[in-house]
């Protein structure tokens, strides 16, 4: 028993393990798809300046007329030990990325700390009250929510509050230094809209999850204990269905830095996702992996963090046989 | 009669002039117009313009050009974005194009030829700083263009300097540019925006970091892909200008986010207004559709080596075969002035305005009989961004040239490559031309026999003509040569033209401006320095 080690670290240590080398795959192959695409750096970013000669001669000076696998082990190598490198424009990749990265996750942990709880308590409020008028309104309106692409909901929500009702600006574009105050009121659009697209699923996964708690046996115990329904959903239930919650929200919050890209462009807020495309139009292959990687990362990071939040509240996984 | 009135009447005249819309659909709508309480304003009467520019204010532009790989090196210039505020705004050129197209002193003040144009002598003006308070010298113009002329460059201007083979200076005011041949097109081309003139640096080379120029804004802030300040430069050396003291680019690639900017009164201009976009700009009292001539066009391109298009006759009859009012209305929604197989735009100096070319299908059977034939098949290759709307207008194009028996099989090709794969490779093609500021700069570069992008085409006497031009000094002898050379292009030359486009933006009524340049985007790109707030 001594010589074991902890099974929360040892299941870390090998999700960190397997993450690593999903990322490699991914490196690999973004790298080799965006090779394959037609077009370059250079004929993109020469535009109709883009003569035969000047192209060739801007291949030959970003290295680009090497073959795509010499370049990858290059790339690879220098990312190992942490070098991003420098994009195609001569600029180092993470001060290119570096600001968007934080504008991505100021909007993501403004919205995760609305959305999380107020979801889950919606979600136990909907099993509380299952089947009644206030659980059917809920599931009814998330579902809504839910269906609708999220540029409909991002223009609609812009429609009404921010060109009929003019309440708040269309563009929540962070730039030049703009007070606190001014920042927070121009991303008020976006985290409404990112709101009405994760809360559903957050919602409805809570609620299932509670309900199948719902149906077990010790739960019908309680309940002949004469235990106060509250009492039963939020003490007995809601402790057991904490591992659905937990990987549901997970997948939420990686949504929220890898998947608001085109909440990004309809409120021309300057995150990672808008990064990409730009980095994808201009083939920037660098600043396309290293996004790419992001994204990868906040993925299986946020899913490491919701395994071990689901064993440590479910002691049984802890000892598995 | 009020202001919208005023502005749809003239937009309508506005059509009318270009050919956009007929004469009775003029009458039609412009007497609906009249029984709603507006006065006529007939076409061609310029109104009377509170053109009297006031100081002040701050002037908000929402583009969709910028990218975050936008930096100061004006050799990887390419955008709108990068022209109007780096080139537009912070620094300046030897010449500058005004909006009328003629082209004016700029940094230097006066200049001559020798040589039968190989030998150009710019005259610099006297008392300009750059921003740090340097004064500017001849060396700092040879550095800004030898920064272009590295071996291993890759400038967007090569090959313009590429015709440079030495630059000397001449005393402390004049530098010299000798031409490998002679180019009387030569000041225009100085006015391209890569070659702005940026302060030399001790020991060579110019200082591109420090963001200091000439031009009549200092560079406030600049963050690629998101937005530049531009605060007024109290010392500029033109009089009076700037009038804003303060300009800001603000990136907003999507159309729809554009359109909301400028309607919420977050920006007082929108570039490239969607054509669906345009009845909610119009409809507002606050906001105008500015439609600016340019020089873009849209045009089928074949490759005159590969059957059948190597038959001219072949060539004229699918030229006939296109009804290009048809697609202007339907898929262009009368935003387009209409072709005449010419590359050459008509606010160009020696445009050649010739008999138009309209739809006739006898015209095209005659031809396709000349030719030898009854009918003739040929495939089409278009894209979505081949040209906005091509592959509708190539559909309309099928249904025309099916009546006089062409039939056109449209290929649809993935947008994604267009260019690299399908552009210059397919013998038949859609192609969206930013056009260039000259003609011989737009021929060199794709029509001559031996021009870069020369999909096919190639015949001695336009080749001649255009050599001959080239280095004509005489204004009378090249307006008949580039005349012939355009009558050639349209007769026997490789393109349809469907359209050319104007730079239709969004305007807030607030702004003041005069006579707009459409040569290059945004006011020849210098409207920091010529636009001002009206109230």
């Amino acid at each position: 028993m001594t010589t074991k080690s902890h099974p929360i670290l040892s299941m870390a240590a090998s999700r960190i393990g397997l993450g690593l080398l999903s990322l490699l795959i991914v490196s690999l192959i973004i790298f080799s798809a965006v090779s394959f695409l037609p077009g370059s750096y250079a004929s993109a970013i020469l535009g109709q300046n883009a003569t035969p000669a000047a192209v060739a001669a801007m291949e030959v000076k970003l290295g680009l007329n090497r073959p795509w696998f010499l370049r990858y082990l290059a790339w690879l190598g220098a990312a190992a030990t942490g070098d991003m490198g420098l994009s195609f424009s001569g600029r180092p990749v993470m001060a290119l990325i570096g600001p968007r990265l934080k504008n991505t996750l100021v909007l993501a942990s403004i919205t995760a700390a609305i959305a999380v709880p107020l979801s889950i308590a919606l979600g136990i409020v909907c099993a509380r009250y299952r089947g009644r008028f206030l659980d059917k309104f809920l599931s009814t309106s998330t579902l809504a929510s839910i269906s609708i692409p999220e540029f409909f909901v991002a223009y609609v929500v812009m429609m009404v509050l921010a060109v009929k009702l003019q309440l708040f600006p269309s563009m929540a574009g962070i730039r030049n230094g703009m007070g606190l105050g001014e920042q927070l009121y121009r991303m008020v659009l976006p985290i409404l809209t990112l709101l009405l697209v994760i809360l559903a699923h957050m919602v409805r996964n809570t609620r299932a999850a509670i309900l199948s708690v719902m149906a077990s046996p010790y739960i019908e115990m309680a309940r002949l204990k004469g235990e106060p329904e509250k009492r039963v959903v939020v003490r007995q239930a809601l402790p057991n269905a904490i591992g659905p919650i937990a990987s549901v929200v997970a997948l939420n919050l990686a949504y929220l830095i890898s998947g608001v890209v085109v909440i990004e462009v309809v409120f021309v807020y300057p995150g990672v996702g808008q990064a990409m495309i730009d980095a994808v139009r201009n083939r920037d292959v660098p600043v396309i992996q290293a996004c790419a990687l992001i994204f990868a990362a906040a993925y299986i990071g946020f899913n490491l963090i919701a395994d071990i939040i689901s064993i440590v509240s479910n002691p049984r996984l802890l000892h598995p046989r | 009669m009020n202001e919208s009135d005023h502005r749809q009447m003239d937009d309508l005249a506005r059509k009318l002039r270009s050919g956009a819309i007929s004469r009775r659909e003029f009458l039609a709508r412009g007497s609906a117009l009249l029984a709603a309480g507006a006065v006529m304003t007939m076409p061609g009467m310029p109104r009377a313009q509170a053109a009297e520019p006031k100081a002040g204010g701050k002037m908000r532009l929402g583009l969709h050009n910028a990218s975050q790989n936008d930096n100061l090196d004006p050799g990887t210039w390419s955008t709108s974005w990068t022209g109007a505020s780096f080139n537009g705004g912070v620094y300046n050129n030897l010449v500058e194009i005004l909006p009328d197209g003629e082209v004016a002193a700029d940094l230097a003040e006066s200049w001559e030829q020798d040589n039968n144009a190989a030998t150009w002598r710019f005259k610099l003006r006297k008392g300009v700083t750059f921003h740090n308070g340097k004064s500017l010298t001849p060396e700092d113009v040879r550095q800004s263009f030898l920064h272009h002329m590295k071996p291993d460059s890759t400038s967007g201007a090569r090959a313009i300097v590429q015709q440079i083979s030495a630059i000397d200076l001449d005393g402390s005011d004049t530098v010299v540019f000798k031409l490998a041949g002679g180019n009387a097109d030569f000041p225009y081309l100085m006015s391209d925006y890569h070659l702005s003139v940026f302060p030399a640096m001790e020991g060579g080379g110019i200082d591109i970091q420090a963001g200091k120029g000439t031009g009549a804004f200092l560079l406030d802030s600049f963050e690629p892909g998101i937005a530049t300040r531009l605060k007024r430069n109290p010392n500029y050396h033109k009089n009076n200008k700037p009038y804003l003291d303060e300009v800001e680019f603000i990136s907003i690639p999507d159309a729809t986010a554009r359109l909301n900017a400028l309607l919420t009164g977050e920006v007082d201009f929108i570039q490239d207004l969607d054509i669906r976009n345009v009845p909610m700009v119009e409809r507002s009292s606050d906001f105008s559709v500015q439609r600016v001539p340019s020089l873009r066009h849209f045009s089928f391109d074949m490759d005159t080596r590969v059957a059948p298009f190597d038959n001219p006759d072949v060539r004229l009859a699918l030229k006939y075969a296109l009804d290009r009012d048809d697609i202007i209305e339907k898929v262009f929604l009368g935003e387009g002035r209409k072709g005449n197989d010419n590359p050459v735009s008509s606010i160009m100096k020696y445009f050649h305005d010739m008999p138009q070319r309209d739809y006739s299908i006898e015209k095209a059977k005659e031809h396709l009989a000349k030719a030898g034939m009854t009918s003739v098949s040929v495939d089409l290759h278009v894209a979505e961004n081949a040209f906005a709307g091509a592959i509708d207008a190539a559909v309309l194009y099928q249904e025309h040239a099916a009546k006089a028996g062409i039939n056109i099989n449209v290929v649809r090709e993935a947008a994604d490559g267009y260019w690299e794969n399908v552009w210059l490779k397919k013998s038949f093609a859609g192609v969206d031309w930013f056009g260039r500021a000259t003609i011989d700069w737009l021929f060199s570069t794709i029509y001559t026999s031996k021009a870069p992008w020369n999909a096919g085409w190639s015949n001695a006497r336009f080749d001649e003509l255009c050599e001959k031009a080239r280095v004509e000094t005489d204004d009378a002898k090249r307006a008949a040569y580039y005349a012939e050379a355009q009558q050639i292009i349209h007769d026997d030359g490789n393109l349809l033209t469907v359209a050319f486009v104007d730079w239709r933006n969004g305007v807030s009524n607030k702004l003041g401006f005069d006579k707009v340049g459409g040569l290059m985007p945004l006011d020849n790109m210098r409207m920091c320095e010529r636009w001002w707030l009206k109230a």
